[in-house]
């Protein structure tokens, strides 16, 4: 339970019978506290290994604690990155570095709710006879764009460094790199979050722009791969072309391509950024192997599938109260 | 790829990712009609459409041709894997 309150997610890989196991669970009134229970005579590597895929987690990022030395060994032989301990040492797990984040954050907090929703959320989406688009539609999604506070830094930070198949740069921006730019008013820092009728997904993505004269440069977008089937990236993305077709700005993206994140080159792609010369490069220097992919923005409609709510443009560049883009 | 694919109409072409479409949109799709104008493709989906065009056809989708145009409708996803089978193989 303590481990559950860091935000550290407990999933179940036994060879056990499943029903028996997990009414056993029940009754000990543990049941709530785990994801994704993978109770069968499988062996326990490929159970590990389809929680890893299911949770879009690396192997390195998972701890495998067993009372039996073999499956330990077994887990190992299959899985070199995933760290084992014994069972006995369960109950100093809770002393050791590698589970004890430095800060724990609100979302860390419920972060076991929030992919107990999402599951809940995915089983619909499969039952769901009809257009994507209607689904979405059916979940009644919001996205919250605000200039990130202080006590949000934490969060952002954790994101850049979780999320390599949604970074577009690959660069992890440190807390006080992050810290440091609240307050400077060449650059925004931009946090969005979601949530929809089965709850909160908390903190999704971050923007790191940096405004120019005639182009606002997109140094850091990064979103959370719990929110990419919602067209997260796509969205953002658009309200943040609306909203510089409004300044009177183009816009410069930062794109530097890892084996991992096609799926922003696509996003960026696809929003109509692309190589191109034009007079609002020549103030961007980007970094040594990073493109600039370049859009002259035109205003947008808002999406069908979420509200949107964000600062209104102003003078300053984002410094406006929250409205809802129509 | 085998040489099953070697020798693919646009009319082939526009077939098998009119399936693939169909089986995720849960609608069939005209040759001309654009996908992309009724909101209902995702960033995710678009993603999945241009692995899925790149795995079945063998080609490689990038820098310029890596654009919301060339995936418009069945008929320019067509034409883009035609033109990209045309060049691949060649070092062009």
């Amino acid at each position: 339970m303590e481990l559950d309150a860091r935000g550290v997610l407990q999933a179940v890989s036994s060879r056990n019978d499943h029903d028996e196991a997990w009414a056993r669970l029940e009754a000990l009134g543990l049941a709530e506290y785990f994801v994704l229970p993978h109770i069968n005579w499988g062996p326990k590597s490929t159970s590990v290994k389809a929680i890893a895929d299911r949770l879009n987690f690396s192997l390195k990022t998972i701890a495998f604690i067993d009372d039996l030395p073999t499956e330990r060994a077994e887990v190992q032989f299959h899985h070199p990155d995933v760290r084992c301990y014994p069972a006995e040492q369960v109950t100093s797990l809770l002393d050791l570095p590698e589970f004890s984040p430095p800060v724990v954050t609100v979302d860390a907090r419920r972060r076991r709710q929030m992919y107990q929703a999402g599951f809940e959320r995915d089983r619909e989406r499969e039952q769901f006879q009809g257009a994507d688009e209607t689904f979405l539609r059916s979940l009644d999604l919001e996205m919250r764009i605000g200039k990130a506070r202080d006590e949000e830094i934490t969060r952002v930070e954790e994101l850049t460094l979780r999320t390599s198949q949604m970074n577009a740069t690959g660069v992890h921006y440190s807390d006080s790199a992050l810290r440091a730019l609240l307050t400077d008013e060449d650059h925004e820092v931009l946090v969005v979050s979601m949530s929809d009728r089965f709850g909160p997904h908390g903190a999704v993505g971050v923007m790191l722009i940096e405004k120019f004269p005639a182009a606002w440069r997109i140094k850091l977008l990064a979103t959370s791969c719990r929110v990419v089937s919602f067209g997260a990236g796509a969205v953002l993305l658009r309200w943040l072309t609306d909203v510089a077709a409004r300044a009177g700005v183009h816009l410069v993206a930062d794109f530097k391509r890892t084996e991992r994140n096609r799926m922003m080159e696509v996003a960026y792609r696809f929003a109509g950024f692309a190589a191109a010369e034009c007079d609002c490069l020549a103030a961007i220097t980007p970094p040594e192997g990073t493109e600039s992919l370049h859009l002259e923005p035109v205003r947008q409609d808002p999406p069908t599938t979420v509200r949107v709510l964000a600062p209104e443009p102003n003078a300053d560049g984002l410094g406006g109260p929250e409205v809802l883009w129509r | 790829m085998t040489d099953s694919t070697a020798e693919l109409t646009a009319t082939d072409i526009e077939q098998r990712i009119g399936e693939f479409l169909e089986a995720r949109t849960k609608k069939s799709w005209e040759p001309e009609v654009d996908l992309f104008a009724s909101g209902a493709v995702s960033s995710l989906f678009a993603m999945e459409l241009v692995v899925f065009v790149e795995s079945t056809f063998d080609v490689a989708v990038e820098g310029s041709d890596l654009a919301l145009d060339n995936f418009r409708t069945l008929r320019r996803m067509s034409a883009l894997v035609t033109r990209l089978r045309g060049s691949g193989g060649e070092g062009a």
